[in-house]
C-alpha cells in the first residue's frame, strides 16, 4: 500500500490555514459576545438571554470578584455534577431508553460524571452498550456545552484580569456562561450538526436496527458448560462450535447533535464506543475534515479574543503562533512515525506504513491529523485507535496530552493554561535582562508564581503519583492488556489524559475497575479545578496590579525570540518531568521493536 | 572621587575563605538551612545515602560500599560548597562591620544645659544621649551621635563613614548641616542636635546591613523560590515514579534489578536546581557588597532591585549633567570693536573676580589671545559684585571695566551719557536661547560686546545618557534655570525631558505624575526640600553630604556624594535580576545531559537496548552517576566567581539581551554538562 503523500499534505495545509483563516472573525466575535457588545446573533437570541436572567434573577451588571466567580464555578459544576451521577445510577428507569439499559454501577457513575463535568469525557463503558438516549442527551451532551463553558468564562475572567488596571473584579460568571452557551457553543453546534447529517451522521431516537447481512458469514465459538467454563476434548484444547452469522444490530441514536458539541466544545466523549472512527459519527474524509476544524476552532480563536481584549492583538497571534509551532512539530512526527511502520510487520511481507487501527476511508493523513489535533486539544475523540500507534507514533499523542494540553489545549483551558506557561517564561526571561518580569504591563511576583506553578505542575504531579500507585497495585496491573512497555504506555496514557482532562484512551487498558474509576476520578478532579482556581486567583491579584507601560527595557513577548522561548519552556517542563517514563514506555519499545528483540 | 574603601580583593581572599570554610559548617545545621529548602532536600538526601552507606559496609550486601560511600560524600560537598557560596559572599560585609565596629567605641560628649555654644555642659556617656539632647563637639573631638548642626562651622574628618580623608566643612543651615556618629571634628567646634537615639545611628544601621542581619528576601527572590521549590516538588515525584517504573520492568521483563535507593536519591540530587538554589543566597549579599564597594549604601535590598526597573531618573542639572559652574565659552563683540579688545576688557573686569565664572573668564582671554595679567595694577580698584547692582568690574586709571547682566549695564551705560546699540538685544537673545548666560561688558560710557557663560556638560554624560536610553530608561533633568536655558542643555545633553524653574512642589509632582502612569521613579537628592520628594521616589539616592531628612527619605545613601553613582546602582540591580535569572536557566538546562548520563545507567540491567540514549558513552553505571553527582557538585564552586561578581551588564534592547543570555546560559547550559560530565567519567576510569 502507499500513502498518498501529496494528498496527506494538502488536507495538513489545508487544516492550518482554514483554522488560521477562523483565528481572526471568531476570535472577534467572542470578544463582543463577552464583552456584551452588540453581535449579529443578538437580536435573535437577546430576549432569550434576558429572559433567563429574569428567570435566575441574575443581575448580568453585577460583578464578581475572584473569590465569588471560583465560588460560582465550583458551586455549579458540583451541582450539575451531582444532577448528571443521579441520571447516570437512575437511567433504567428514565425515559427514552429503547434497549431498557440499566443504571450505572456507582463508581461507573462517578467516574463518568466526573468526567463529562472535567470537559475530560473518559469513558469507562460503551455508549452503544450501555447508555440510554435520555442519558446521552441529558446527562452527557448538556455537560458537553456546559463544561466548554466553563473552560471559556475562567479564561475569559483571566483576561479580564491581565487587562483589567487596579480592579477587584473579573466579571460575572453565570453571564459568561450564559453568553458563552447562547451566542457561540450553540449556534456553530447547530449548524455543524446539520452539515454532519447531510454526510450521513445519523439523528434519530429509534431502537436499534436488526438488518440482515449482504453476506452471511461464520465463526467459531468455544462451547461453555453449565458453569460458563470451556469444555475441552480429550487433548486439553476447547472445544469449539461453529455459529453463523445472518444479521447484524445497528445502534441508533441522537447522534449528530452530539457529535458537533463533542468536537467544538473539545469534548470527545463519543455516542459510540468507536467515537470518531465509527461510520455514524464520522462517516466521510469531509465530515472528517469538519470535525478537524470544529475541534480546533475555539481553541485556536480564543488567542485572538485574549488579544483583543488584553488591548494587544499580537500578543494573542505571539501565543497561536507558539501553538502552531509545537502542533507541526507533533503532526510531522506522528506522520512520519505511521509512515515508517513497523519493521516486524514489513519482514513478514506486509510493506509500507502503519494502518495498524486505522481507518481506511481517512487514510495515513486523516488518521494522523485527527490522532495530534485531539491529543493537541484536550477533546480525546479518536478516528484512529492510538493503542495501535507505531510506539513513537504513539508517543506523540501521549507527549501532546502530557505537555499539558497547551497546544491549543482544550476549549478556554487550553488558553489558560497555556498564559501559566506564558508566565513562567515571562518571569525567567525578565530576569535574564535584568527586570522584574512583566507581562501586559503587569508585575510577575509571588502570588503570580506561586498560582503558575500550581496550574502547571497540578496535572503532571498527579500522573506521576497515580502511575507510581497503579504499578505496585496488583489489581491495576491485571487490567493491562499487553505486559512490558506498552502496558506501561497504556497506564501513563490512561492517568496522562485524565489529569489533563483529554479522555481519549489507548485502549487495551480495562479502566472499569474500581481502582479506575476511582483513580481517575481524583485525576480529572485536581486535573481540572486545581488549575482553574489557580488561575481565578491569579487573575484576582493581576487584576488588583497598576499596569507598566512597555519601554526598550521591558522585554517584547510578541516577537520571535520569546516565542521560541516559550516554546522551548513548554518541552522542558514536560521532557524534564516525564522523560523516565517515557524512556520505559514508548522509547524503549521503539528501541525493541527496531532491535526485534 | 574618593578612593575605595576598601582595597578590591581578589574573591577567594585566603582570609576571608577560610573564615567561610569554618563558617559552611555551622551552616549545615538543619535550622540554619531551612530557609532554603532545596539545599535542605539535599542534605536529608545526603544522611539517607549516608546511612544506606553505613548500612552497606556492615550487611556487605546491596550495591558496593566504596559506590555508596563516594555518592554520599559528593551529596555532602554539594551542601557545604552552597553553604560556602553564602558564607563567602557574607564574609566581606562581615570582615568590613569588624572594622566598622571598631569606631564605634564610648565616648563622653558634652551634653548642653541650653543650646547654645556658650552655654554649660555635662559630660555623658555618648549611650545615654536621645534624640534632641544637644551637645558640643570642639576640634580634635568625635562626634557622639547622629545630628544635625544647629549653631557653628567646622572642617569634619568622616573617613571612618565614608573612607574619604579629606575633611569636610559642616555648617549650621542649608544643605551641609548633618554629621554622623564617630566622625570626627578637626578644626572650631559646632553645636549638634542630636537625631538618633543609640543604637539606631547611620553606623549602626551600616553595621547591621553589611553584617547582613537583617537581610530579607526580596519578593522577587521569594518568586524564584516558588519556582524552585515547585520544581523540586515535581522532581521529587518523578523519582518516587521511577521505583514502582523500575519494579514493574524488572517484573515484566524477567530480569535486571529495581533501581536502588541511592541511585534515586543521586538522580534527585541532580535533577532538582541545586546550582541556583546554592547561590541564590550569594547573589543578593553580593550585589550589595558590590555597592558598598562603590561607597553606596543600600538600606534595602529591595531599594536595589527596584532600581533595575527605574524607568525614568530625575537628575539634577547642576553637579550631575553639568559641571558645578558655568564657563565663558566666547567673546561676541559688537560693531566696532574687535574681539580681542572685548577679551582684554573682558580680562580687565574680571581680575578681582574669584568666583569660577570670573575665573573661566580670565581663562579664556588667556588661551584665545594669550592676553594675561599676573598680577594687579596698584591702581585697581575693585567693585564688587552685588544683588542690586548685578554688576561687578574693576576701576584702573579712571576707566571702569563692567561686566553684568544686558539690562544692569545699559542702565550704567546710559546713566553716562552712551548709548546702547540695538544688536546688543540680539546677541543677548541668541546666547540665552542656546542655553548660556549672556553678560555684558562696557568701558566706561560703551558696550563692548558680551560674553557667553555657558553649562559645561560633564564629560562622557551623554554616552551615559545614551545608554540609559538603550535601557529604556528615561531621563529628566531638573533645573532651576528658565525654560530656554534648560532646553538649550536638555539638548545638548541629550536628555528626554526636562523640567525647568522647578520648585520642590514641583518635584513632588513630577514624580508621582510618572508613577500613576506605572513608572518606577528614581531621584537624588540633597537638600532638606528634596525630602519629600525623596520619600515619594520608589529609589531614593541621598548624598551623604546632605542633610538629615534627606537621608532619612532615601533608601539609598551615596557616601561618595556623587549624583553619577545612580546609573552604577541601577547596573547593580539589573545584574543581580539577570545573575539570578541566568543560573536558574543554567540549572535547569543542565539537566537534559543528567538525564541522559543517569537513566540509561539506571536501567540497563533491565533494558540493555536503552544504552542508546548514553549518548556520552559513559564507561559504566557506576562511574556514570557518579560523575553527573560529581559535576552537580563542582559546578557550584566553578560558579560562585559569578554569583559574586554578577552576570556582565551591556546597556542594550531587552530582546537582543534576551537572545544573547538564553544563547550563552540555555545553550550553554545544556552542552556544558555533557562535555563536563564525560570529562569526569574519563577521569574516574582513568584513575581507577
Amino acid at each position: 500500500m502507499h500513502a498518498n503523500i501529496i494528498f496527506d499534505i494538502s488536507q495538513i495545509l489545508a487544516l492550518l490555514i482554514g483554522v488560521t483563516l477562523l483565528v481572526r472573525p471568531l476570535g472577534g466575535y467572542m470578544k463582543r459576545v463577552y464583552q456584551g457588545e452588540g453581535v449579529f446573533l443578538g437580536p435573535v437570541l437577546g430576549p432569550l438571554e434576558g429572559a433567563l436572567y429574569r428567570m435566575s434573577g441574575v443581575r448580568k451588571d453585577e460583578e464578581m470578584d475572584w473569590k465569588h466567580y471560583a465560588g460560582a464555578m465550583l458551586t455549579f459544576n458540583l451541582v450539575t455534577m451531582a444532577l448528571m451521577f443521579a441520571i447516570l445510577m437512575l437511567q433504567g428507569s428514565l425515559p427514552l431508553n429503547p434497549q431498557k439499559f440499566p443504571g450505572f454501577s456507582w463508581d461507573l457513575a462517578l467516574n463518568t460524571a466526573v468526567s463529562f463535568t472535567t470537559n475530560t469525557n473518559w469513558q469507562n463503558y460503551s455508549g452503544e452498550s450501555a447508555a440510554s438516549y435520555f442519558t446521552q442527551v441529558m446527562a452527557l451532551m448538556v455537560h458537553q456545552f456546559l463544561s466548554a463553558a466553563t473552560g471559556m468564562a475562567i479564561v475569559i475572567a483571566f483576561v479580564r484580569g491581565l487587562a483589567r488596571r487596579t480592579a477587584e473584579t473579573l466579571g460575572n460568571f453565570w453571564v459568561d456562561m450564559t453568553r458563552g452557551v447562547l451566542y457561540i457553543l450553540l449556534p456553530i453546534a447547530f449548524v455543524a450538526a446539520l452539515v454532519l447529517v447531510s454526510q450521513g451522521v445519523i439523528q434519530n431516537f429509534s431502537p436499534y436496527k436488526s438488518v440482515p447481512l449482504i453476506q452471511p458469514t461464520s465463526y467459531e465459538r468455544p462451547k461453555l458448560d453449565a458453569n460458563s467454563n470451556p469444555i475441552k476434548n480429550a487433548d486439553g484444547k476447547p472445544v469449539t462450535e461453529t455459529v453463523a452469522l445472518q444479521e447484524q444490530t445497528l445502534p441508533m441514536g441522537p447522534v449528530a447533535s452530539l457529535e458537533a458539541i463533542k468536537e467544538l466544545g473539545t469534548n470527545g466523549g463519543g455516542f459510540f464506543n468507536a467515537n470518531s472512527a465509527h461510520p455514524y459519527e464520522n462517516p466521510t474524509p469531509l465530515s472528517n475534515f469538519l470535525e478537524l476544524l470544529l475541534i480546533l476552532m475555539i481553541p485556536a480563536a480564543l488567542t485572538n479574543t485574549f488579544g483583543r481584549m488584553a488591548g494587544e492583538t499580537r500578543q494573542g497571534w505571539a501565543v497561536y503562533t507558539a501553538m502552531l509551532l509545537l502542533f507541526v512539530i507533533a503532526v510531522g512526527a506522528l506522520y512520519w512515525a505511521e509512515y515508517s511502520g513497523n519493521p516486524l510487520v514489513q519482514k513478514l511481507g506486509v510493506g509500507g506504513y502503519s494502518m495498524e487501527g486505522k481507518e481506511v476511508r481517512f487514510g495515513l493523513g486523516g488518521s494522523a491529523l485527527f490522532s495530534a489535533s485531539t491529543t493537541a486539544t484536550s477533546c480525546g475523540a479518536v478516528n484512529t485507535m492510538h493503542d495501535s500507534l507505531t510506539p513513537l507514533g504513539g508517543m506523540v499523542p501521549m507527549v501532546l496530552i502530557l505537555l499539558g494540553e497547551v497546544v491549543f489545549g482544550g476549549v478556554g483551558s487550553g488558553l489558560y493554561t497555556m498564559l501559566a506557561f506564558v508566565i513562567i517564561a515571562v518571569f525567567a526571561a525578565g530576569l535574564m535582562i535584568g527586570r522584574t518580569p512583566e507581562y501586559l504591563g503587569k508585575k510577575i511576583e509571588v502570588t503570580e508564581m506561586w498560582m503558575s506553578v500550581i496550574t502547571v505542575l497540578t496535572a503532571g504531579a498527579v500522573i506521576l503519583a497515580l502511575v507510581a500507585i497503579a504499578l505496585i497495585t496488583p489489581a491495576a496491573v491485571r487490567s493491562m492488556a499487553n505486559p512490558g512497555p506498552h502496558g506501561l504506555s497504556e497506564v501513563l496514557y490512561a492517568f496522562a489524559s485524565q489529569a489533563n482532562n483529554n479522555g481519549s484512551a489507548f485502549a487495551g487498558l480495562n479502566g472499569n475497575t474500581l481502582f479506575y474509576n476511582l483513580t481517575g476520578s481524583l485525576a480529572m478532579l485536581l486535573g481540572r479545578f486545581a488549575p482553574a482556581v489557580s488561575v481565578l486567583a491569579m487573575a484576582g491579584s493581576l487584576a488588583g496590579k497598576k499596569y507598566v507601560p512597555p519601554s526598550v527595557g521591558t522585554l517584547p513577548t510578541d516577537q520571535l525570540p520569546f516565542i521560541f522561548w516559550l516554546v522551548a519552556v513548554v518541552l522542558i517542563v514536560g521532557a524534564l518531568t516525564f522523560f523516565p517514563a517515557l524512556a520505559l514506555g514508548p522509547i524503549v519499545e521503539h528501541m525493541i521493536m527496531q532491535g526485534g528483540v | 572621587m574618593a578612593k575605595r574603601r576598601t582595597k578590591s580583593k581578589g574573591i577567594f581572599d585566603p582570609k576571608l575563605v577560610k573564615a567561610a570554610l569554618i563558617d559552611s559548617f555551622t551552616k549545615l545545621d538543619p535550622r540554619a538551612l531551612w530557609r532554603n529548602p532545596v539545599m535542605l532536600a539535599v542534605e536529608i538526601g545526603s544522611v539517607v545515602t549516608t546511612v544506606n552507606f553505613v548500612i552497606n559496609l556492615i550487611t556487605g550486601k546491596g550495591e558496593p560500599a566504596w559506590f555508596t560511600g563516594i555518592v554520599s560524600a559528593w551529596l555532602w560537598l554539594t551542601v557545604l560548597f552552597a553553604t560556602f557560596a553564602e558564607s563567602l559572599a557574607e564574609g566581606r560585609g562581615k570582615a568590613r562591620a569588624e572594622s566598622m565596629k571598631k569606631t564605634r567605641k564610648e565616648i563622653m560628649a558634652k551634653k548642653l544645659k541650653k543650646p547654645e555654644p556658650g552655654a554649660e555642659y555635662e559630660l555623658v556617656p555618648s549611650t545615654q544621649l536621645r534624640k534632641g539632647d544637644v551637645i558640643l563637639v570642639e576640634a580634635k573631638e568625635l562626634i557622639a551621635g547622629d545630628g544635625e548642626v544647629i549653631a557653628g562651622a567646622a572642617l569634619v574628618n568622616e573617613a571612618a563613614v565614608t573612607g574619604e580623608s579629606a575633611p569636610v566643612v559642616r555648617e549650621s543651615g542649608g544643605d551641609r548641616s548633618a554629621v554622623t556618629a564617630g566622625t570626627l571634628v578637626i578644626a572650631n567646634s559646632v553645636v549638634v542636635r542630636i537625631t538618633a537615639n543609640p543604637g539606631e545611628t547611620f553606623l549602626d544601621r551600616m553595621i547591621s546591613l553589611v553584617e547582613g542581619a537583617k537581610r530579607r528576601k526580596t519578593p522577587n527572590e521569594m518568586a524564584l523560590e516558588v519556582l524552585l521549590l515547585a520544581l523540586t516538588v515535581v522532581f521529587f515525584l518523578v523519582v518516587v515514579n521511577l521505583s514502582p517504573l523500575s519494579l514493574y520492568s524488572v517484573k515484566a521483563m524477567g530480569k535486571g534489578q529495581p533501581v536502588t535507593l541511592v541511585v534515586l536519591v543521586a538522580l534527585f540530587v541532580c535533577l532538582i536546581p541545586t546550582t541556583i538554589a546554592a547561590l541564590l543566597p550569594a547573589i543578593g549579599i553580593a550585589g550589595m557588597d558590590r555597592l558598598f564597594q562603590k561607597n553606596v549604601i543600600a538600606l534595602s535590598g529591595r531599594a536595589i532591585e527596584a532600581a533595575g526597573d527605574v524607568n525614568v531618573l530625575l537628575l539634577d542639572k547642576t553637579g550631575t549633567i553639568t559641571l558645578g559652574n558655568r564657563q565663558a565659552v566666547a567673546f561676541l563683540p559688537l560693531a566696532g570693536c574687535s574681539e580681542k579688545e572685548l577679551a582684554e576688557a573682558a580680562l580687565m573686569a574680571s581680575l578681582t573676580d574669584e568666583t569660577p565664572e570670573g575665573r573661566s573668564i580670565v581663562v579664556l582671554a588667556k588661551q584665545r589671545y594669550d592676553l594675561r595679567m599676573r598680577e594687579l595694577p596698584l591702581n585697581a580698584e575693585s567693585i564688587p559684585f552685588s544683588a542690586e547692582t548685578r554688576i561687578s568690574g574693576v576701576n584702573i586709571d579712571g576707566h571702569a571695566f563692567l561686566k553684568g547682566a544686558g539690562d544692569s549695564i545699559a542702565g550704567v551705560v546710559r546713566s553716562l551719557g552712551g548709548t546702547v546699540p540695538p544688536e546688543l538685544e540680539g546677541h543677548v537673545t541668541d546666547i540665552a536661547k542656546s542655553g548660556g548666560t549672556p553678560l555684558v561688558v562696557s568701558r566706561d560710557a560703551e558696550v563692548l560686546g558680551v560674553i557667553n557663560l555657558k553649562d559645561v556638560l560633564k564629560g562622557g554624560i551623554k554616552e551615559r545618557f545614551l545608554q540609559l536610553r538603550s535601557m529604556g530608561i528615561k531621563t529628566v533633568m531638573i533645573t532651576g534655570d528658565n525654560p530656554l536655558t534648560a532646553a538649550a542643555i536638555a539638548t545638548e545633553a541629550q536628555v528626554d525631558d526636562f523640567l525647568a524653574q522647578a520648585k520642590p512642589e514641583d518635584k513632588l509632582r513630577l514624580i508621582r505624575e510618572n508613577q500613576d502612569r506605572g513608572y518606577m521613579v528614581a531621584m537624588t537628592g540633597d537638600g532638606t526640600n528634596d525630602a519629600p520628594a525623596l520619600a515619594q521616589a520608589d529609589v531614593a539616592v541621598a548624598m551623604n553630604t546632605g542633610t538629615q531628612p534627606a537621608r532619612e527619605a532615601a533608601n539609598i545613601i551615596d557616601l561618595d556624594s556623587n549624583p553619577t553613582k545612580l546609573l552604577d546602582i541601577v547596573e547593580i540591580g539589573k545584574q543581580i535580576l539577570m545573575t539570578r535569572g541566568t543560573l536558574t536557566t543554567f540549572s535547569i538546562a543542565n539537566d537534559v545531559a543528567k538525564y541522559f548520563a543517569i537513566i540509561p545507567a539506571a536501567f540497563a540491567p533491565i533494558y540493555p537496548q536503552l544504552g542508546i540514549l548514553n549518548v556520552m558513552r559513559l564507561a559504566n553505571p557506576f562511574s556514570a552517576i557518579l560523575s553527573a553527582v560529581i559535576f552537580n557538585a563542582i559546578i557550584i564552586p566553578l560558579l560562585i566567581p559569578l554569583a559574586l561578581k554578577g552576570t556582565r551588564y551591556r546597556p542594550m534592547p531587552a530582546e537582543r539581551l534576551l537572545v544573547y543570555n538564553l544563547l550563552i546560559y540555555g545553550v550553554g547550559g545544556l552542552l556544558t554538562p555533557f562535555v563536563g560530565i564525560k570529562l569526569i567519567d574519563l577521569l574516574i576510569n582513568l584513575l581507577v
